[in-house]
Formats: structure tokens, C-alpha cells, sequence
């Protein structure tokens, strides 16, 4: 066993332990991925129904509505300027509130209504999710300092 | 007056820090002893005044002096006196100043064990630990100062995030930084020795303890983490593929990898450049994930409030460290002389395989990480990587690594016979085959990749004990000689069979708490009753609950089993007065095979409740195995040869007494 031997059985086994990670990788990547989208956005071109989306904005006053058995619930994400519904089956987040941000993970219903299979709305009342922020800057419903999420 | 001296040392420990980290790097340049002597006092002095200037900080905590900005944005006078405490780092400026802490202890304890390393390395060590130091201490003295003043005061302060109020926040974030910190000390030793231009055993023999104790921590931390994620968050998981949580998961599999290649240094003097590259890169990824949820870079679930202003700083000060040394590394590692050679079946190629795989996992759990922000740069699109992502990617890489892993420690140094070690390996195989029936017979069938995972944890499990029981000769000797064997077997040995062992543990509790958990979300009225896997649950009704600083709704559920009263859970739901924000407390009972969950979510109005109730086999053993690992890492750090400071002592033992060790 030489030294340039054994460098070369490394270098193989190198290349073929990340040849497998790369082309995991590249499968993966390309099922799993959460586009995000702000209701304009959604509005302007309906995502096709098996794209993965994170949808993202303030839950809209007024419009929260619970099921009579409690397990399903139904309201709207805005950003402004347009809104799109929401029915999401579960328990909502504890900071689940109208008027805040929140980020819904689903799919676009063929219906126009947006399937969340989960709902997470953050942990610290003060802190909007960037995409969100971004999302109502460009929607021109954010103002600095005094902002919505502020 | 003492908030101001607590902010006045941490300046002078500054000052120390960049004179323990400029004059002593010149005097092992020059060979000059006085110069590299100056940077064992500097490192105990920076000590004493950051733990000062921390104590400052908890005193102001503890009594409320809502003088100080830091105390009023986290801290409130009816918070219990526990998390007056644990607030001191519950917030991104005082987490800062614990990291300086722990940073300090860590150079400091080379400069008070680090008696026999050679001069000219100790001075460059603690040079080194004493740059990054002086980035810490500047970073958060300009960015992040907890020490400022607000006037007027308020007359009480906003509290704490209700999340925090927790004792696991007492020990998840110090383990958590010890773990990340305690890199540094491999870091700091890697680049000395760069500096240097030498890597020898005795070089390894320092790094390998210093890795072996932050692997533990972290270990320890993430752990912790996951546990509190699990009984704190109310989701009933214990692990998302959070950025927050990727990031201190890649620091644990390079610091794995590196805590294997540093023993094939110290044994067989080989791979001595791969094993300073992978001390360089597992310190950068503990940076890394020290700042980057900070910085705002990466939307987290869990996350501190975030100053996209300080996201400069962090980037220069990654850059530095990150660039630097591995530019330094390119001018320098060429000239490390190679070391011993071994053939492709051996113990070291079994180290270069799990080194490969530990490498080619941490690569795509970064990639799945960092690819949002990489896109966004790029094309401007926001996304976001999932947990698919990390299943499809991470999973696949570990089974081989697990495989082999029962494989590796059974081959000798330099030359192995792969089929012999299989041979010895066949109770293992008979075992894993066994656990995998039996599976296969408890959950009727049951998804086939699961039961087969399941005996891929058992052949690790086994193969483990059957390498340690071949050791020690268990029942092919009488069992005296056994016990003696036993005795005399190095204590990294059998950290080894624990830790190993604990793999499979922990592995088995992922496995049973993925594939088998079952969930019920129903609405329920008092006096109804929900049926999850052979339990039923009596609902009786909700009442109401004043803490110190919150009030609760609390339920209670009566648990029956074949119509057997076995135990009561009492979810709540709280709501914390200061900050209005409520939170939910599971119930859990445990078996020690299975957790029962319960969570209470919304009143519907008309008297019932959504509830909702998981029953999880297995998932204990996630944090059993893990205890495991860690227990092994401690036993492992108590061998002789490990210990601080008796390496020449261990040298000669070795050559006396001690056969052919781990």
C-alpha cells in the first residue's frame, strides 16, 4: 500500500460518498421546495395545485371563522391589497390572531380556496416574518418605525 | 454603579484579551519566553473581569434594576427569582455576554492545565482564543451592549417571552454555547499548529479531550433543545428542521467527525491535515450558527427578535475568522509532513468513511439550510426547505454510516479482515434479524423501511456490545477474568460502547415516535371520553389557575386502560399577564416505552373544547440514548490518557503497563 494508492482509494471513496449526497440533493431540491407567495402575488397568477406554497400576510379582521365542532376553521390572509381564503383542519397556534402575521404551508385549491396543512404564527408578538414584512412593504402597507408589525 | 462596572470590565477584559492575543503571538515569533509568559495571566485575568461583568449583569436581573435597558426589555418584578436569573440569557445581549464567559473559562483553563504543552504552541493558542474573544467583546460592546442605562427608568419592566419562562432555558442555552465554544479550543489549536507548522500525537492528545468535552455539551444541548421544543411547544415533535435547529446540528456532525479523525492523529499520526480542516470548519459552522438566525438572515421558527444592523458586523466578523484561517490553511497545510500509511480495510478506513459520510451529510443539511437565502440572492424568488428536503437526504446518507458503525470499531489499526470482523458479528446480525420480527409481529406488518430500521438499529445496538463483550472475553472466561479485562480496558473504550450504543437508542426512539405515533384532534365536552391506542380519556372538565405571573385554564383527564384508572393529565393553557400572550402546556405521562400527550386548544362557546391527544412509542428513548452518548463522551474524557494535563504521565504509563488501547 502506497501512499498514492491509498490517496487514490480515499479520493474514490470520497467521490462516490458525495456523487450520492449531490444527486440526493438535486432529487430532493426539486419536490421539496415551499415557493413563497403573498396574496397579490397569488391573485396576479393561482400557483397550480401541486406546487408546495407558503403563504404569507396579516389573518384579516373579521373574517376568522370557526366549524361547529371546532376542528376546522376558515379566514383570509391579506396583504393589503388583495386577500385569499384560507381552511386549515386543527389547532391554531396559540398567537393565532386577527390582525397579526401569520404563515400558512398548503396548497391552492382547484376551488380558489388555499389548503393549509399547517399554520404557524411566531412566537414573539413583535416579530413579523421577513418574506411578510417584505410582502407588505411591497403592497405599500408598511410603514417604518410605526409599521404594522412593529 | 455596579451595571457600570460590569460595563467598565468587560472593556478592561477587551484590553486583556488584545494583549493575550498580540504580544505573546510575537514573543513565540521572536522565542522570546517573558513575551509568551504574558499570555497565561492575561487569559486569567480576562477571566475575572468578564465573570465580573456578568455577575453585574445577573445582579441587576436578580433585583430588578429596571435602570438597565436589558432588564427592562426581559426581566419583570413578579418573575420567579429562577428566571430573573436564566433571563440573563434568555435575550440575544446577554447571550452574547455568557458566549464571552464561557470563551474565557475555556482560554483560561488551557492557561492554568496547559502547564506542559510546549511554550511557544500555549502562547499561540491562547493568542488565538483571545482573538476570537476580542471579536465577541466588540461585537456586542458596540452592537449589543447589555450594560445601557435607560432614563427615566420604568417602574417595571416588559418580561420575559412567556416561552422562556422554563427551566429548560436554565441549562439548553449554556450547554448549548458550551458545546459551540468549546470548538473554539480545537480551533484555536488547529491554527497555532498551522502557525506552527507541526502536528504531532501530542498535539492530538490535547485536541481530542477539548472536542470530546464541547461533543458532549452539544450533544447535551441539542438534546435539551429538543426535549423543550417537545413538551414546551404543544406540537408533540421533537424535531422540525428548523434553520435554528440545522445550524446547531452541523457543528455536532463535523465535531463528531472531527472527534474520529483526531483519534486516528493520535494513534497512527495520519490524516493530520483533514483533522485541522474539520477543526477550522466545525468552529466556523458553530459561528455560523451562533449568527446567522441573529443576523435576520433566515426566517425562523424560533428565533430572537432580530437588528438587521448588526447583520454587518457578523458578516465581517465571519468573514475574518472564516476567511482567514482557511486561507491560512491553504498557505500552510501543504507543509505538514504526511503521516502513517493503512490500507482501505482498517480502522483508520473505517474513520475516513464516517468522516466521509458525517461530512457529506453536514454538506446537505447546509445546502437545505443556506439554499433560500442563496436563491433570493440569486433570483430574487423566496423559498423555503422543508422537512422532505432533510428526510430525503439526510436519512439515506445515515443508514450506510450506521451500517458500518457496528463494522469499524472491530477492525485493528492498519491492515483488517473485513470477513472475520462480520463473522464475530453474527450474534449482532441474529439479534438485529430478531428485533425486526418481533417489530414486524407488535405492529401487525408495520411500513417494511421502518421494521428493517428497526434491526439497522439493533445490529448497531449489538454490534456494540459484542465488540465490548469480545474484549473483555464475557463468558468465554471465568467471570473474574472478565471483570478484570473489564478493568483494564482504556475508560474511551468503553465511552466508545456507549456511545455507540446510544446511537441506537436514540435511533430507535426516532424511528418508533415517527412511524408509530397516533394522533387524535377531536372537540370534547366534560364528561366525554377519546379512545388513542388502548387508553381511554375521561375529559372532566376545565378550571381555572392563578401562577405567579399568569393565569391558567386547566383541564383534567382521567386515564383509564382496560378499565383501570392509571394516571391523570392536566394540560393547561396560559396566559401570561405582563406580555398578554398565551401558551400551552402539554401534560405528558411517561412510560419509559411510550409518552402519552395531552394539549388543550380553544373553547368552542357552547361548552366544549378542542383537545388534542398523541400517543408517541418509543420517544423517550431519544433523550435516553442521548444521555447515553453523552455519558460516553464523559467516560471516554476520564481516561487517564485524556486528562488535562497528564499527557507525559499517560505517555509513559502507556509504554509500562497498558496493552495495545482503543
Amino acid at each position: 500500500m502506497t501512499r498514492k494508492r491509498r490517496r487514490l482509494y480515499i479520493v474514490a471513496a470520497a467521490l462516490l460518498v458525495f456523487g450520492g449526497a449531490t444527486a440526493l440533493v438535486l432529487t430532493a431540491l426539486d419536490d421539496s421546495l415551499d415557493l413563497f407567495q403573498s396574496p397579490s402575488q397569488i391573485m396576479a397568477s393561482p400557483p397550480p395545485p401541486e406546487r408546495g406554497i407558503r403563504l404569507g400576510g396579516l389573518v384579516e379582521e373579521g373574517t376568522v371563522l370557526r366549524s361547529t365542532d371546532g376542528l376546522s376553521v376558515s379566514f383570509r390572509v391579506t396583504d393589503g391589497a388583495q386577500s385569499v381564503p384560507v381552511s386549515y383542519q386543527g389547532i391554531l397556534p396559540d398567537l393565532f390572531r386577527e390582525g397579526q402575521g401569520v404563515i400558512t404551508l398548503g396548497n391552492m385549491g382547484p376551488d380558489g380556496t388555499f389548503q393549509a396543512r399547517e399554520v404557524l404564527a411566531k412566537h414573539d408578538e413583535n416579530y413579523l416574518p421577513r418574506e411578510v414584512v417584505d410582502a407588505l412593504k411591497e403592497s405599500g402597507q408598511w410603514q417604518d418605525g410605526s409599521g404594522v408589525g412593529q | 454603579m455596579i451595571i457600570e462596572l460590569g460595563h467598565f470590565a468587560l472593556i478592561l477584559a477587551l484590553a486583556a484579551a488584545l494583549v493575550q492575543g498580540s504580544l505573546p503571538m510575537i514573543g513565540a515569533q521572536r522565542g522570546d519566553a517573558a513575551w509568551m509568559g504574558l499570555a497565561r495571566p492575561a487569559a486569567i485575568v480576562q477571566l475575572f473581569l468578564v465573570v465580573f461583568a456578568f455577575c453585574a449583569l445577573t445582579h441587576a436581573y436578580v433585583t430588578s434594576d429596571f435602570s438597565v435597558a436589558n432588564v427592562v426589555a426581559n426581566s419583570h418584578s413578579a418573575k420567579p427569582l429562577l428566571y430573573k436569573v436564566t433571563g440573563v440569557w434568555g435575550n440575544h445581549e446577554g447571550s452574547m455576554l455568557l458566549w464571552i464567559l464561557i470563551l474565557a473559562l475555556f482560554g483560561s483553563a488551557v492557561a492554568v492545565f496547559g502547564g506542559n504543552l510546549p511554550p511557544s504552541l500555549r502562547a499561540r493558542v491562547l493568542g488565538v482564543q483571545a482573538w476570537i474573544g476580542v471579536g465577541f467583546m466588540t461585537f456586542t460592546l458596540f452592537t449589543s451592549n447589555p450594560f445601557l442605562r435607560v432614563f427615566p427608568a420604568p417602574l417595571d419592566g416588559e418580561d420575559l417571552n412567556p416561552l422562556l419562562q422554563d427551566p429548560g432555558l436554565a441549562f439548553h442555552p449554556p450547554m448549548l454555547y458550551a458545546g459551540y465554544v468549546g470548538f473554539s479550543m480545537a480551533f484555536s489549536f488547529a491554527i497555532a499548529a498551522l502557525i506552527e507548522g507541526k502536528v504531532d500525537a501530542a498535539w492530538a492528545r490535547w485536541v481530542r479531550p477539548w472536542t470530546l468535552l464541547a461533543w458532549a455539551f452539544l450533544t447535551g444541548g441539542i438534546a435539551l433543545g429538543s426535549w423543550w421544543a417537545y413538551y414546551e411547544l404543544g406540537w408533540g415533535g421533537w424535531w422540525f428542521w428548523d434553520p435554528v435547529e440545522n445550524v446547531s446540528f452541523m457543528p455536532w456532525l463535523l465535531g463528531t467527525a472531527l472527534l474520529h479523525s483526531a483519534i486516528v492523529v493520535e494513534k497512527r499520526n495520519a490524516l493530520k491535515t483533514w483533522t485541522i480542516l474539520l477543526a477550522i470548519l466545525t468552529f466556523s459552522l458553530s459561528l455560523i450558527g451562533t449568527f446567522i438566525v441573529r443576523s435576520g438572515l433566515l426566517t425562523s421558527v424560533h428565533a430572537f427578535a432580530t437588528d438587521p444592523e448588526r447583520g454587518f458586523f457578523i458578516l465581517v466578523l465571519l468573514a475574518i475568522t472564516i476567511g482567514g484561517s482557511l486561507t491560512l490553511f491553504a498557505l500552510r497545510a501543504p507543509s505538514l509532513k504526511a503521516g502513517g500509511l493503512f490500507a482501505p480495510i482498517s480502522r483508520e478506513g473505517g474513520m475516513v468513511i464516517n468522516n466521509l459520510f458525517l461530512a457529506a451529510a453536514c454538506a446537505a443539511v447546509f445546502l437545505g439550510t443556506l439554499y433560500p437565502l442563496f436563491l433570493e440572492a440569486l433570483d430574487g424568488s423566496k423559498v423555503s426547505v422543508g422537512p422532505p428536503f432533510f428526510n430525503a437526504t439526510f436519512v439515506p446518507l445515515m443508514v450506510p454510516l450506521i451500517f458500518l458503525m457496528a463494522i469499524g470499531p472491530m477492525l485493528p489499526w492498519k491492515r483488517g479482515d473485513l470477513l472475520g470482523a462480520l463473522v464475530r458479528l453474527k450474534l449482532a446480525a441474529v439479534a438485529a434479524v430478531v428485533v425486526a420480527a418481533i417489530t414486524w409481529y407488535l405492529e401487525s406488518g408495520g411500513p417494511l423501511l421502518a421494521v428493517a430500521a428497526m434491526g439497522l438499529a439493533a445490529w448497531l445496538f449489538f454490534g456494540a456490545l459484542v465488540e465490548w463483550s469480545d474484549r473483555v472475553k464475557l463468558l468465554r472466561a471465568p467471570l473474574g477474568e472478565s471483570w478484570r479485562r473489564a478493568r483494564n480496558l482504556p475508560r474511551a473504550a468503553h465511552g466508545m460502547t456507549l456511545a455507540h450504543a446510544g446511537m441506537a437508542v436514540v435511533m430507535a426512539g426516532m424511528i418508533g415516535s415517527s412511524v408509530w405515533k397516533s394522533e387524535v384532534v377531536t372537540n370534547l365536552r366534560p364528561g366525554e371520553t377519546v379512545e388513542i391506542a388502548g387508553y381511554s380519556l375521561l375529559f372532566e372538565g376545565v378550571g381555572k389557575l392563578e401562577g405567579p405571573n399568569y393565569s391558567a385554564e386547566r383541564a383534567r383527564f382521567t386515564v383509564t386502560r382496560d378499565g383501570e384508572e392509571i394516571a391523570a393529565l392536566f394540560p393547561e393553557k396560559r396566559v401570561y399577564q405582563v406580555q398578554a400572550m398565551p401558551t400551552t402546556e402539554a401534560a405528558i405521562r411517561t412510560t419509559l416505552v411510550a409518552d402519552l400527550y395531552a394539549v388543550i386548544g380553544d373553547a368552542d362557546g357552547r361548552g366544549g373544547w378542542t383537545v388534542r391527544i398523541y400517543h408517541e412509542p418509543l420517544v423517550p428513548w431519544i433523550w435516553l440514548g442521548c444521555l447515553l452518548m453523552v455519558a460516553g463522551g464523559l467516560v471516554s474524557l476520564s481516561d487517564r490518557r485524556l486528562r488535562v494535563g497528564a499527557p507525559q504521565r499517560a505517555r509513559k504509563a502507556k509504554t509500562a503497563s497498558r496493552p495495545a488501547a482503543a
